[in-house]
Protein backbone atom coordinates (compact mmCIF):
# COMPACT_ATOMS: atom_id res chain seq x y z
CA UNK A 1 0.00 0.00 0.00
CA UNK A 2 2.73 2.36 0.94
CA UNK A 3 4.53 1.63 -2.30
CA UNK A 4 1.43 2.08 -4.39
CA UNK A 5 0.76 5.49 -2.97
CA UNK A 6 4.33 6.57 -3.39
CA UNK A 7 5.30 5.16 -6.78
CA UNK A 8 4.44 7.70 -9.42
CA UNK A 9 3.73 10.55 -7.04
CA UNK A 10 6.93 10.13 -5.24
CA UNK A 11 7.44 13.82 -4.60
CA UNK A 12 4.79 13.54 -1.94
CA UNK A 13 6.61 10.73 -0.19
CA UNK A 14 8.78 12.10 2.55
CA UNK A 15 11.95 10.29 3.39
CA UNK A 16 10.59 9.63 6.84
CA UNK A 17 8.18 7.17 5.29
CA UNK A 18 10.98 4.95 4.11
CA UNK A 19 12.44 3.06 7.05
CA UNK A 20 14.63 1.22 4.57
CA UNK A 21 16.81 4.29 4.33
CA UNK A 22 18.13 3.91 7.83
CA UNK A 23 18.82 0.22 7.46
CA UNK A 24 20.41 0.50 4.02
CA UNK A 25 24.12 0.25 4.45
CA UNK A 26 26.80 0.51 3.53
CA UNK A 27 26.27 3.18 0.92
CA UNK A 28 28.71 3.60 -1.91
CA UNK A 29 30.51 6.92 -1.90
CA UNK A 30 29.31 8.87 -4.87
CA UNK A 31 30.33 12.15 -6.46
CA UNK A 32 27.76 14.57 -7.81
CA UNK A 33 29.12 15.69 -11.18
CA UNK A 34 26.10 17.88 -12.00
CA UNK A 35 22.62 18.43 -10.62
CA UNK A 36 21.05 15.00 -10.41
CA UNK A 37 24.03 13.20 -11.96
CA UNK A 38 26.09 10.99 -9.67
CA UNK A 39 29.12 8.78 -10.22
CA UNK A 40 30.57 6.09 -8.00
CA UNK A 41 34.28 6.31 -8.79
CA UNK A 42 36.17 3.19 -9.79
CA UNK A 43 39.81 2.38 -9.27
CA UNK A 44 41.99 0.71 -11.88
CA UNK A 45 42.35 -3.01 -11.18
CA UNK A 46 41.94 -6.34 -12.91
CA UNK A 47 38.43 -7.80 -12.87
CA UNK A 48 37.80 -9.92 -9.75
CA UNK A 49 41.10 -8.86 -8.19
CA UNK A 50 39.49 -5.85 -6.49
CA UNK A 51 36.16 -4.15 -5.81
CA UNK A 52 34.87 -0.91 -7.29
CA UNK A 53 36.86 -1.03 -10.51
CA UNK A 54 34.58 0.77 -12.98
CA UNK A 55 32.92 4.17 -12.83
CA UNK A 56 29.21 3.55 -12.42
CA UNK A 57 26.45 6.01 -11.68
CA UNK A 58 22.88 7.20 -11.79
CA UNK A 59 20.73 10.07 -12.95
CA UNK A 60 17.78 11.36 -10.89
CA UNK A 61 14.71 12.62 -12.74
CA UNK A 62 11.47 14.01 -11.34
CA UNK A 63 9.78 10.66 -11.65
CA UNK A 64 12.46 8.05 -11.08
CA UNK A 65 16.12 7.12 -11.21
CA UNK A 66 18.11 5.55 -14.05
CA UNK A 67 21.19 3.55 -13.11
CA UNK A 68 24.11 3.31 -15.54
CA UNK A 69 26.06 0.15 -14.74
CA UNK A 70 25.88 -1.61 -11.42
CA UNK A 71 29.43 -2.57 -10.44
CA UNK A 72 31.33 -5.80 -10.06
CA UNK A 73 29.35 -7.66 -7.42
CA UNK A 74 25.98 -7.93 -5.74
CA UNK A 75 27.44 -6.01 -2.80
CA UNK A 76 28.53 -3.17 -5.06
CA UNK A 77 25.09 -3.03 -6.61
CA UNK A 78 23.46 -2.91 -3.18
CA UNK A 79 25.83 -0.16 -2.04
CA UNK A 80 24.91 1.86 -5.12
CA UNK A 81 21.25 1.26 -4.38
CA UNK A 82 21.81 2.60 -0.85
CA UNK A 83 23.65 5.63 -2.21
CA UNK A 84 20.61 6.34 -4.40
CA UNK A 85 18.35 6.16 -1.38
CA UNK A 86 20.65 8.60 0.41
CA UNK A 87 19.94 11.25 -2.22
CA UNK A 88 16.35 10.55 -3.27
CA UNK A 89 13.21 8.70 -2.32
CA UNK A 90 12.34 8.15 -5.96
CA UNK A 91 12.35 4.60 -7.19
CA UNK A 92 14.83 3.16 -9.63
CA UNK A 93 13.03 2.60 -12.95
CA UNK A 94 15.85 1.74 -15.35
CA UNK A 95 19.16 -0.07 -15.19
CA UNK A 96 21.22 0.49 -18.33
CA UNK A 97 24.16 -1.84 -18.89
CA UNK A 98 26.89 -0.30 -21.04
CA UNK A 99 28.35 -3.74 -21.88
CA UNK A 100 28.94 -7.26 -20.60
CA UNK A 101 32.12 -6.92 -18.56
CA UNK A 102 31.76 -8.12 -14.97
CA UNK A 103 33.11 -4.98 -13.30
CA UNK A 104 30.18 -3.08 -14.84
CA UNK A 105 27.35 -5.56 -14.73
CA UNK A 106 27.54 -8.01 -11.86
CA UNK A 107 25.67 -5.69 -9.49
CA UNK A 108 22.51 -5.98 -11.59
CA UNK A 109 20.85 -8.44 -9.25
CA UNK A 110 20.68 -5.79 -6.52
CA UNK A 111 18.14 -3.93 -8.66
CA UNK A 112 16.08 -6.90 -9.84
CA UNK A 113 12.63 -6.01 -8.53
CA UNK A 114 9.24 -4.97 -9.87
CA UNK A 115 9.31 -1.61 -11.60
CA UNK A 116 12.91 -1.79 -12.75
CA UNK A 117 13.52 -2.32 -16.46
CA UNK A 118 16.95 -3.50 -17.59
CA UNK A 119 18.29 -2.22 -20.91
CA UNK A 120 21.27 -3.26 -22.96
CA UNK A 121 22.47 -3.51 -26.51
CA UNK A 122 20.80 -6.08 -28.74
CA UNK A 123 24.00 -8.14 -28.68
CA UNK A 124 24.37 -8.03 -24.89
CA UNK A 125 22.30 -11.20 -24.30
CA UNK A 126 24.48 -13.18 -26.68
CA UNK A 127 27.65 -11.84 -25.12
CA UNK A 128 26.38 -12.72 -21.66
CA UNK A 129 25.34 -16.21 -22.75
CA UNK A 130 28.69 -16.86 -24.39
CA UNK A 131 30.78 -15.60 -21.50
CA UNK A 132 28.71 -16.35 -18.44
CA UNK A 133 30.32 -19.68 -17.66
CA UNK A 134 33.79 -18.24 -18.06
CA UNK A 135 32.97 -15.42 -15.65
CA UNK A 136 31.68 -17.89 -13.08
CA UNK A 137 34.82 -19.94 -13.44
CA UNK A 138 37.10 -16.93 -13.14
CA UNK A 139 35.22 -15.66 -10.11
CA UNK A 140 35.53 -19.05 -8.45
CA UNK A 141 39.30 -18.67 -8.47
CA UNK A 142 38.84 -16.00 -5.77
CA UNK A 143 37.58 -17.55 -2.60
CA UNK A 144 35.28 -14.73 -1.55
CA UNK A 145 33.79 -14.22 -4.99
CA UNK A 146 32.24 -17.56 -5.89
CA UNK A 147 29.08 -16.94 -7.90
CA UNK A 148 26.32 -18.94 -9.43
CA UNK A 149 24.39 -18.36 -12.60
CA UNK A 150 21.61 -16.47 -10.80
CA UNK A 151 23.91 -13.42 -10.65
CA UNK A 152 23.28 -12.74 -14.33
CA UNK A 153 20.37 -10.44 -15.10
CA UNK A 154 19.61 -10.23 -18.81
CA UNK A 155 18.08 -7.09 -20.35
CA UNK A 156 14.30 -6.78 -20.44
CA UNK A 157 14.60 -4.49 -23.42
CA UNK A 158 17.37 -4.42 -25.99
CA UNK A 159 18.50 -1.37 -27.89
CA UNK A 160 19.47 -0.90 -31.51
CA UNK A 161 20.06 2.61 -32.75
CA UNK A 162 18.90 5.04 -30.08
CA UNK A 163 16.16 4.99 -27.45
CA UNK A 164 15.02 7.92 -25.33
CA UNK A 165 13.92 7.38 -21.75
CA UNK A 166 11.88 9.93 -19.83
CA UNK A 167 12.63 9.79 -16.12
CA UNK A 168 10.53 12.88 -15.33
CA UNK A 169 11.42 16.24 -16.87
CA UNK A 170 14.64 14.60 -17.90
CA UNK A 171 15.38 12.72 -21.12
CA UNK A 172 18.15 10.17 -21.39
CA UNK A 173 19.37 9.16 -24.83
CA UNK A 174 20.54 5.56 -24.85
CA UNK A 175 22.63 4.79 -27.89
CA UNK A 176 23.91 1.51 -29.29
CA UNK A 177 27.30 1.77 -30.95
CA UNK A 178 28.95 -0.28 -33.64
CA UNK A 179 31.64 -2.72 -32.55
CA UNK A 180 34.23 -0.76 -30.56
CA UNK A 181 35.38 -1.61 -27.01
CA UNK A 182 33.03 -4.62 -27.32
CA UNK A 183 30.54 -5.52 -30.04
CA UNK A 184 27.70 -4.22 -27.89
CA UNK A 185 28.64 -0.87 -26.32
CA UNK A 186 25.98 1.51 -25.04
CA UNK A 187 26.35 5.18 -24.12
CA UNK A 188 23.86 7.25 -22.13
CA UNK A 189 23.47 11.01 -22.50
CA UNK A 190 21.57 13.07 -19.97
CA UNK A 191 20.05 15.67 -22.30
CA UNK A 192 19.33 18.04 -19.41
CA UNK A 193 23.00 18.55 -18.55
CA UNK A 194 24.57 17.09 -21.74
CA UNK A 195 26.67 14.82 -19.60
CA UNK A 196 27.49 11.56 -21.34
CA UNK A 197 28.17 8.23 -19.67
CA UNK A 198 30.44 6.62 -22.24
CA UNK A 199 31.07 3.34 -20.47
CA UNK A 200 34.23 1.70 -21.75
CA UNK A 201 34.13 3.56 -25.03
CA UNK A 202 36.38 5.90 -23.08
CA UNK A 203 39.31 5.07 -20.82
CA UNK A 204 41.50 7.49 -18.92
CA UNK A 205 44.45 6.41 -16.77
CA UNK A 206 43.47 2.70 -17.07
CA UNK A 207 44.81 1.29 -20.35
CA UNK A 208 42.08 0.83 -22.98
CA UNK A 209 41.11 -2.82 -23.46
CA UNK A 210 40.08 -4.05 -26.91
CA UNK A 211 37.35 -6.68 -26.84
CA UNK A 212 35.50 -5.68 -29.99
CA UNK A 213 37.15 -3.86 -32.87
CA UNK A 214 40.12 -1.52 -32.92
CA UNK A 215 38.97 -0.02 -36.21
CA UNK A 216 35.40 0.38 -35.03
CA UNK A 217 36.50 1.92 -31.76
CA UNK A 218 38.66 4.58 -33.41
CA UNK A 219 35.81 5.32 -35.84
CA UNK A 220 33.25 5.70 -33.06
CA UNK A 221 35.39 8.03 -30.97
CA UNK A 222 36.24 10.15 -33.99
CA UNK A 223 32.59 10.31 -35.02
CA UNK A 224 31.61 11.37 -31.50
CA UNK A 225 34.25 14.07 -31.26
CA UNK A 226 31.81 16.61 -32.68
CA UNK A 227 29.26 15.99 -29.93
CA UNK A 228 28.69 18.92 -27.60
CA UNK A 229 28.97 17.04 -24.32
CA UNK A 230 29.51 19.28 -21.31
CA UNK A 231 31.29 16.49 -19.50
CA UNK A 232 31.79 12.82 -20.14
CA UNK A 233 32.02 10.03 -17.60
CA UNK A 234 34.64 7.48 -18.70
CA UNK A 235 34.22 3.82 -17.80
CA UNK A 236 37.60 4.02 -16.10
CA UNK A 237 39.48 7.09 -14.90
CA UNK A 238 38.23 10.30 -13.28
CA UNK A 239 34.51 10.67 -12.63
CA UNK A 240 34.21 13.36 -15.28
CA UNK A 241 36.30 14.86 -18.04
CA UNK A 242 35.89 17.46 -20.75
CA UNK A 243 35.00 16.55 -24.30
CA UNK A 244 36.43 15.95 -26.83
CA UNK A 245 39.82 16.37 -25.17
CA UNK A 246 39.17 13.30 -23.01
CA UNK A 247 39.06 11.09 -26.09
CA UNK A 248 42.63 11.99 -26.98
CA UNK A 249 44.58 9.41 -24.97
CA UNK A 250 42.33 6.49 -25.95
CA UNK A 251 42.36 7.45 -29.64
CA UNK A 252 46.12 7.98 -29.65
CA UNK A 253 46.79 4.66 -27.96
CA UNK A 254 44.54 2.79 -30.40
CA UNK A 255 45.79 4.62 -33.50
CA UNK A 256 49.41 4.06 -32.52
CA UNK A 257 48.76 0.39 -31.83
CA UNK A 258 46.94 -0.01 -35.15
CA UNK A 259 49.77 1.56 -37.09
CA UNK A 260 52.37 -0.67 -35.44
CA UNK A 261 50.39 -3.87 -35.76
CA UNK A 262 49.61 -3.18 -39.43
CA UNK A 263 53.30 -2.68 -40.10
CA UNK A 264 54.15 -5.88 -38.21
CA UNK A 265 51.64 -7.90 -40.20
CA UNK A 266 52.84 -6.33 -43.43
CA UNK A 267 56.39 -7.42 -42.75
CA UNK A 268 55.31 -11.02 -42.10
CA UNK A 269 55.72 -10.94 -38.32
CA UNK A 270 53.56 -13.41 -36.43
CA UNK A 271 51.16 -12.89 -33.53
CA UNK A 272 53.55 -14.02 -30.79
CA UNK A 273 56.39 -11.80 -31.97
CA UNK A 274 54.00 -8.86 -32.30
CA UNK A 275 53.00 -9.32 -28.66
CA UNK A 276 56.64 -9.51 -27.63
CA UNK A 277 57.75 -6.43 -29.50
CA UNK A 278 55.07 -3.83 -30.11
CA UNK A 279 54.73 -0.73 -28.03
CA UNK A 280 56.20 -1.88 -24.76
CA UNK A 281 58.42 1.16 -24.39
CA UNK A 282 55.68 3.74 -24.75
CA UNK A 283 52.83 2.51 -22.62
CA UNK A 284 54.18 3.04 -19.13
CA UNK A 285 51.83 5.95 -18.49
CA UNK A 286 48.81 3.68 -18.58
CA UNK A 287 47.80 1.77 -15.51
CA UNK A 288 47.58 -2.01 -15.97
CA UNK A 289 49.48 -1.91 -19.25
CA UNK A 290 51.40 -4.96 -18.01
CA UNK A 291 48.13 -6.85 -17.82
CA UNK A 292 46.32 -5.72 -20.95
CA UNK A 293 48.71 -4.35 -23.56
CA UNK A 294 49.86 -7.71 -24.92
CA UNK A 295 46.28 -8.83 -25.07
CA UNK A 296 45.41 -5.68 -27.02
CA UNK A 297 48.20 -6.41 -29.49
CA UNK A 298 46.72 -9.88 -30.00
CA UNK A 299 43.19 -8.57 -30.47
CA UNK A 300 44.37 -5.90 -32.90
CA UNK A 301 46.46 -8.43 -34.80
CA UNK A 302 43.58 -10.90 -35.16
CA UNK A 303 41.40 -8.15 -36.58
CA UNK A 304 43.89 -6.30 -38.76
CA UNK A 305 45.35 -9.39 -40.42
CA UNK A 306 42.07 -9.63 -42.35
CA UNK A 307 42.37 -6.16 -43.84
CA UNK A 308 43.05 -6.15 -47.56
CA UNK B 1 67.95 -41.87 -26.24
CA UNK B 2 67.79 -43.30 -29.72
CA UNK B 3 67.65 -47.05 -29.54
CA UNK B 4 66.00 -46.96 -26.16
CA UNK B 5 62.83 -47.91 -27.91
CA UNK B 6 61.14 -49.93 -25.23
CA UNK B 7 60.47 -47.74 -22.26
CA UNK B 8 57.79 -49.94 -20.91
CA UNK B 9 56.79 -52.37 -18.28
CA UNK B 10 60.03 -54.33 -18.32
CA UNK B 11 63.63 -53.58 -17.63
CA UNK B 12 63.47 -50.18 -19.28
CA UNK B 13 61.22 -48.77 -16.63
CA UNK B 14 63.96 -47.85 -14.26
CA UNK B 15 65.96 -46.22 -16.99
CA UNK B 16 62.97 -44.23 -18.19
CA UNK B 17 62.13 -42.96 -14.78
CA UNK B 18 65.68 -41.75 -14.39
CA UNK B 19 65.56 -40.22 -17.81
CA UNK B 20 62.43 -38.22 -17.03
CA UNK B 21 63.86 -36.91 -13.82
CA UNK B 22 66.92 -35.70 -15.65
CA UNK B 23 65.01 -34.16 -18.52
CA UNK B 24 62.16 -32.56 -16.66
CA UNK B 25 63.99 -29.37 -15.65
CA UNK B 26 65.28 -28.93 -19.19
CA UNK B 27 61.97 -29.14 -21.00
CA UNK B 28 59.83 -26.47 -19.48
CA UNK B 29 60.38 -25.97 -15.80
CA UNK B 30 58.78 -27.89 -13.02
CA UNK B 31 56.45 -30.65 -13.99
CA UNK B 32 54.33 -32.55 -11.58
CA UNK B 33 52.66 -35.91 -11.70
CA UNK B 34 49.34 -34.18 -11.13
CA UNK B 35 49.69 -31.91 -14.14
CA UNK B 36 50.22 -34.90 -16.40
CA UNK B 37 47.38 -37.04 -15.12
CA UNK B 38 45.24 -36.70 -18.23
CA UNK B 39 48.18 -37.73 -20.35
CA UNK B 40 49.42 -40.62 -18.27
CA UNK B 41 45.87 -41.67 -17.35
CA UNK B 42 44.82 -42.60 -20.87
CA UNK B 43 45.51 -39.95 -23.48
CA UNK B 44 48.99 -41.22 -24.17
CA UNK B 45 48.00 -44.85 -24.55
CA UNK B 46 44.92 -43.99 -26.61
CA UNK B 47 47.05 -42.41 -29.30
CA UNK B 48 50.42 -44.10 -28.97
CA UNK B 49 49.84 -47.35 -27.12
CA UNK B 50 53.10 -48.46 -25.56
CA UNK B 51 55.34 -46.88 -28.19
CA UNK B 52 58.39 -45.13 -26.81
CA UNK B 53 58.22 -41.35 -26.68
CA UNK B 54 61.38 -39.43 -25.92
CA UNK B 55 60.66 -36.26 -23.98
CA UNK B 56 63.25 -33.89 -25.30
CA UNK B 57 63.71 -30.63 -27.14
CA UNK B 58 66.35 -32.17 -29.39
CA UNK B 59 64.06 -32.70 -32.37
CA UNK B 60 61.37 -30.06 -32.03
CA UNK B 61 60.92 -27.13 -29.66
CA UNK B 62 57.43 -26.08 -28.63
CA UNK B 63 57.00 -22.41 -27.77
CA UNK B 64 53.89 -21.07 -26.04
CA UNK B 65 53.29 -18.20 -23.63
CA UNK B 66 53.40 -19.10 -19.91
CA UNK B 67 50.07 -17.37 -19.45
CA UNK B 68 47.52 -16.76 -22.18
CA UNK B 69 46.67 -13.13 -22.83
CA UNK B 70 43.46 -14.32 -24.45
CA UNK B 71 42.61 -18.00 -24.00
CA UNK B 72 40.73 -18.03 -27.30
CA UNK B 73 43.81 -17.12 -29.37
CA UNK B 74 46.92 -18.63 -27.86
CA UNK B 75 49.87 -18.59 -30.26
CA UNK B 76 51.77 -21.86 -30.60
CA UNK B 77 54.98 -22.30 -32.52
CA UNK B 78 57.03 -25.40 -33.15
CA UNK B 79 60.57 -25.18 -34.43
CA UNK B 80 62.26 -28.21 -35.92
CA UNK B 81 65.88 -28.76 -34.95
CA UNK B 82 66.69 -30.75 -38.10
CA UNK B 83 66.24 -29.97 -41.79
CA UNK B 84 63.87 -32.08 -43.87
CA UNK B 85 65.91 -34.35 -46.12
CA UNK B 86 64.80 -37.26 -48.26
CA UNK B 87 66.60 -39.63 -45.92
CA UNK B 88 65.52 -38.24 -42.58
CA UNK B 89 62.59 -35.98 -41.89
CA UNK B 90 59.73 -35.22 -39.56
CA UNK B 91 56.60 -36.61 -41.13
CA UNK B 92 53.99 -35.84 -38.48
CA UNK B 93 53.54 -33.49 -35.55
CA UNK B 94 50.66 -34.07 -33.14
CA UNK B 95 49.64 -31.27 -30.81
CA UNK B 96 47.74 -32.12 -27.62
CA UNK B 97 46.13 -29.76 -25.14
CA UNK B 98 45.50 -32.22 -22.34
CA UNK B 99 42.58 -30.54 -20.60
CA UNK B 100 40.66 -29.29 -23.62
CA UNK B 101 37.35 -31.03 -24.39
CA UNK B 102 39.04 -32.43 -27.50
CA UNK B 103 42.68 -32.77 -26.50
CA UNK B 104 44.12 -33.44 -29.97
CA UNK B 105 44.26 -29.94 -31.48
CA UNK B 106 45.70 -31.14 -34.75
CA UNK B 107 47.77 -33.63 -36.68
CA UNK B 108 50.20 -31.93 -39.05
CA UNK B 109 52.06 -33.70 -41.85
CA UNK B 110 55.26 -32.70 -43.56
CA UNK B 111 57.37 -34.03 -46.41
CA UNK B 112 60.96 -33.54 -47.54
CA UNK B 113 59.50 -30.85 -49.82
CA UNK B 114 58.53 -28.90 -46.71
CA UNK B 115 62.18 -27.97 -46.22
CA UNK B 116 61.57 -27.36 -42.54
CA UNK B 117 58.91 -28.89 -40.29
CA UNK B 118 58.32 -25.57 -38.54
CA UNK B 119 54.76 -24.69 -37.70
CA UNK B 120 52.84 -21.85 -36.07
CA UNK B 121 49.13 -21.58 -35.40
CA UNK B 122 46.69 -20.55 -32.62
CA UNK B 123 44.58 -22.56 -30.26
CA UNK B 124 41.85 -22.25 -27.69
CA UNK B 125 42.85 -23.32 -24.21
CA UNK B 126 40.16 -24.14 -21.68
CA UNK B 127 42.07 -24.69 -18.45
CA UNK B 128 45.52 -24.69 -16.88
CA UNK B 129 47.05 -27.51 -18.86
CA UNK B 130 50.13 -29.08 -20.36
CA UNK B 131 50.47 -28.60 -24.10
CA UNK B 132 52.60 -31.14 -25.91
CA UNK B 133 53.91 -31.43 -29.44
CA UNK B 134 54.93 -34.91 -30.51
CA UNK B 135 56.98 -35.34 -33.65
CA UNK B 136 57.22 -38.60 -35.54
CA UNK B 137 60.19 -39.04 -37.84
CA UNK B 138 60.08 -41.06 -41.05
CA UNK B 139 61.82 -43.90 -39.23
CA UNK B 140 58.98 -44.08 -36.75
CA UNK B 141 60.54 -42.48 -33.69
CA UNK B 142 58.54 -40.19 -31.41
CA UNK B 143 59.84 -37.11 -29.64
CA UNK B 144 57.83 -34.87 -27.34
CA UNK B 145 58.31 -31.21 -26.41
CA UNK B 146 56.10 -30.29 -23.47
CA UNK B 147 55.11 -26.98 -21.90
CA UNK B 148 52.50 -25.81 -19.38
CA UNK B 149 50.11 -22.90 -19.82
CA UNK B 150 47.90 -20.88 -17.51
CA UNK B 151 44.70 -20.11 -19.39
CA UNK B 152 40.97 -20.37 -18.75
CA UNK B 153 37.78 -20.51 -20.76
CA UNK B 154 39.06 -20.28 -24.32
CA UNK B 155 36.63 -22.88 -25.64
CA UNK B 156 33.37 -21.13 -24.92
CA UNK B 157 34.34 -17.57 -25.78
CA UNK B 158 34.47 -16.30 -29.32
CA UNK B 159 37.92 -15.02 -30.18
CA UNK B 160 37.51 -11.68 -31.87
CA UNK B 161 34.18 -10.99 -30.15
CA UNK B 162 32.88 -9.55 -33.39
CA UNK B 163 31.18 -12.80 -34.34
CA UNK B 164 29.08 -11.20 -37.04
CA UNK B 165 32.08 -9.87 -38.90
CA UNK B 166 33.66 -13.32 -38.75
CA UNK B 167 30.57 -15.06 -40.13
CA UNK B 168 30.16 -12.53 -42.93
CA UNK B 169 33.68 -13.35 -44.08
CA UNK B 170 33.31 -17.16 -43.96
CA UNK B 171 35.56 -18.90 -46.43
CA UNK B 172 37.78 -15.99 -47.32
CA UNK B 173 41.36 -17.22 -47.67
CA UNK B 174 44.69 -15.47 -47.57
CA UNK B 175 47.72 -17.34 -48.84
CA UNK B 176 51.06 -15.60 -48.88
CA UNK B 177 54.78 -16.09 -48.46
CA UNK B 178 56.90 -14.21 -45.96
CA UNK B 179 60.34 -12.87 -46.65
CA UNK B 180 62.44 -13.11 -49.81
CA UNK B 181 61.86 -16.31 -51.78
CA UNK B 182 65.16 -17.87 -52.75
CA UNK B 183 65.37 -20.72 -55.19
CA UNK B 184 65.59 -24.10 -53.44
CA UNK B 185 65.73 -22.52 -49.97
CA UNK B 186 62.96 -23.28 -47.45
CA UNK B 187 60.50 -20.38 -47.43
CA UNK B 188 57.76 -19.55 -44.97
CA UNK B 189 54.18 -19.60 -46.22
CA UNK B 190 51.09 -18.47 -44.38
CA UNK B 191 47.56 -19.74 -44.88
CA UNK B 192 44.61 -17.99 -43.24
CA UNK B 193 41.00 -19.10 -43.47
CA UNK B 194 38.16 -16.92 -42.26
CA UNK B 195 36.03 -19.44 -40.41
CA UNK B 196 34.23 -19.25 -37.03
CA UNK B 197 35.54 -22.73 -36.15
CA UNK B 198 32.56 -23.29 -33.87
CA UNK B 199 33.33 -26.05 -31.40
CA UNK B 200 29.81 -26.84 -30.20
CA UNK B 201 30.43 -25.17 -26.85
CA UNK B 202 29.18 -21.74 -27.85
CA UNK B 203 25.54 -20.98 -27.22
CA UNK B 204 23.31 -19.43 -29.83
CA UNK B 205 21.28 -16.97 -27.82
CA UNK B 206 18.47 -16.74 -30.36
CA UNK B 207 17.72 -20.46 -30.35
CA UNK B 208 18.98 -21.05 -26.81
CA UNK B 209 20.84 -24.02 -28.27
CA UNK B 210 24.51 -24.62 -28.51
CA UNK B 211 25.64 -23.78 -32.02
CA UNK B 212 26.54 -27.08 -33.69
CA UNK B 213 30.23 -27.69 -34.15
CA UNK B 214 31.40 -26.37 -37.49
CA UNK B 215 35.12 -26.19 -37.96
CA UNK B 216 37.97 -26.63 -40.39
CA UNK B 217 38.78 -30.34 -40.68
CA UNK B 218 41.40 -30.75 -43.39
CA UNK B 219 44.02 -28.50 -44.84
CA UNK B 220 46.31 -29.48 -47.67
CA UNK B 221 48.94 -27.36 -49.35
CA UNK B 222 50.94 -28.45 -52.35
CA UNK B 223 53.59 -26.83 -54.48
CA UNK B 224 53.46 -27.71 -58.18
CA UNK B 225 51.29 -30.67 -57.29
CA UNK B 226 53.49 -32.10 -54.55
CA UNK B 227 52.25 -31.95 -50.98
CA UNK B 228 54.31 -29.74 -48.66
CA UNK B 229 51.99 -29.45 -45.67
CA UNK B 230 48.71 -30.91 -44.55
CA UNK B 231 46.69 -30.90 -41.38
CA UNK B 232 43.77 -32.65 -39.80
CA UNK B 233 42.44 -30.22 -37.26
CA UNK B 234 40.05 -30.33 -34.32
CA UNK B 235 38.01 -27.62 -32.71
CA UNK B 236 40.84 -26.55 -30.45
CA UNK B 237 42.08 -24.42 -33.33
CA UNK B 238 41.11 -20.76 -32.88
CA UNK B 239 38.53 -18.95 -34.92
CA UNK B 240 39.93 -17.84 -38.29
CA UNK B 241 42.65 -20.52 -38.44
CA UNK B 242 46.07 -19.29 -39.44
CA UNK B 243 48.95 -21.66 -40.24
CA UNK B 244 52.58 -20.82 -40.92
CA UNK B 245 54.72 -23.56 -42.43
CA UNK B 246 57.57 -24.00 -44.88
CA UNK B 247 57.99 -25.22 -48.44
CA UNK B 248 60.88 -25.33 -50.86
CA UNK B 249 60.32 -23.27 -54.04
CA UNK B 250 62.65 -25.28 -56.28
CA UNK B 251 61.26 -23.55 -59.36
CA UNK B 252 58.62 -21.03 -60.29
CA UNK B 253 55.23 -22.45 -59.68
CA UNK B 254 51.96 -22.58 -57.91
CA UNK B 255 51.28 -22.95 -54.23
CA UNK B 256 47.78 -24.39 -53.81
CA UNK B 257 45.74 -24.70 -50.63
CA UNK B 258 42.60 -26.77 -50.20
CA UNK B 259 40.45 -26.63 -47.10
CA UNK B 260 37.48 -28.77 -46.08
CA UNK B 261 35.30 -28.13 -43.06
CA UNK B 262 33.04 -30.41 -41.03
CA UNK B 263 29.99 -29.50 -43.12
CA UNK B 264 31.84 -30.56 -46.25
CA UNK B 265 32.32 -27.02 -47.47
CA UNK B 266 35.43 -26.70 -49.61
CA UNK B 267 37.58 -23.65 -50.01
CA UNK B 268 40.69 -23.21 -52.10
CA UNK B 269 43.27 -20.64 -53.06
CA UNK B 270 46.39 -20.56 -55.18
CA UNK B 271 49.44 -18.34 -55.22
CA UNK B 272 51.97 -17.98 -58.01
CA UNK B 273 55.51 -17.83 -56.68
CA UNK B 274 58.71 -16.87 -58.46
CA UNK B 275 61.78 -17.46 -56.32
CA UNK B 276 64.87 -15.46 -57.06
CA UNK B 277 67.97 -17.46 -57.78
CA UNK B 278 70.40 -17.61 -54.92
CA UNK B 279 73.58 -15.69 -55.71
CA UNK B 280 75.73 -18.76 -55.93
CA UNK B 281 73.44 -20.42 -58.45
CA UNK B 282 73.30 -17.29 -60.59
CA UNK B 283 77.04 -17.26 -61.02
CA UNK B 284 77.11 -20.96 -61.84
CA UNK B 285 74.44 -20.52 -64.48
CA UNK B 286 76.29 -17.65 -66.01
Amino acid sequence: MLQLSCGFFALSCGSGQLPAQASCSPSAEVVQVAAGVYVRPGHAAVVFEADEIANIGFVVGDRCVAVVDTGGSLAEGRALDCAIRDVTDLPVCYVINTHVHPDHLLGNLAFKRPGVEFLGDAKLPRALALRGDVYLERASAYESRALDVSIFVFPDRTVTGTVQLDIGDRILTVRAHKSAHTDHDISVVDEKTRIAFLGDLLFLEHIPVIDGSINGWIDELEAMSGESFVYVVPGHGPTSASWPAAAGPTVRYLADLRQNVRAWIGSGGDLASAQDNIGHGRIADWRLSERYHRRNVGAAYAELEWED
Amino acid sequence: MIGNSHCGAFAGLGRCATLLVILAPVVGGTTTVEEDMVWTGGLRSAYFGDRAITQSDDLIVLDIPDRAEDAAIVPISITAQIPQTDEHYIQTIYVFIDKNPGPLAGTFRFTPKSGRADLAFRVRVNAYTPIRAIAETNDGKLYMSRRFIKATGGCSAPAGSDLDAAMARLGKIKLRTNGVLQLAEPAQAQLMISHPNLNGLQMNQVTQLYAPAHFVRHVKVSFNGEEVFSAETGFGISENPSFRFFFVPDSEGELAAEITDTKGLRFSQTLQVAPTAALGLVSEDM
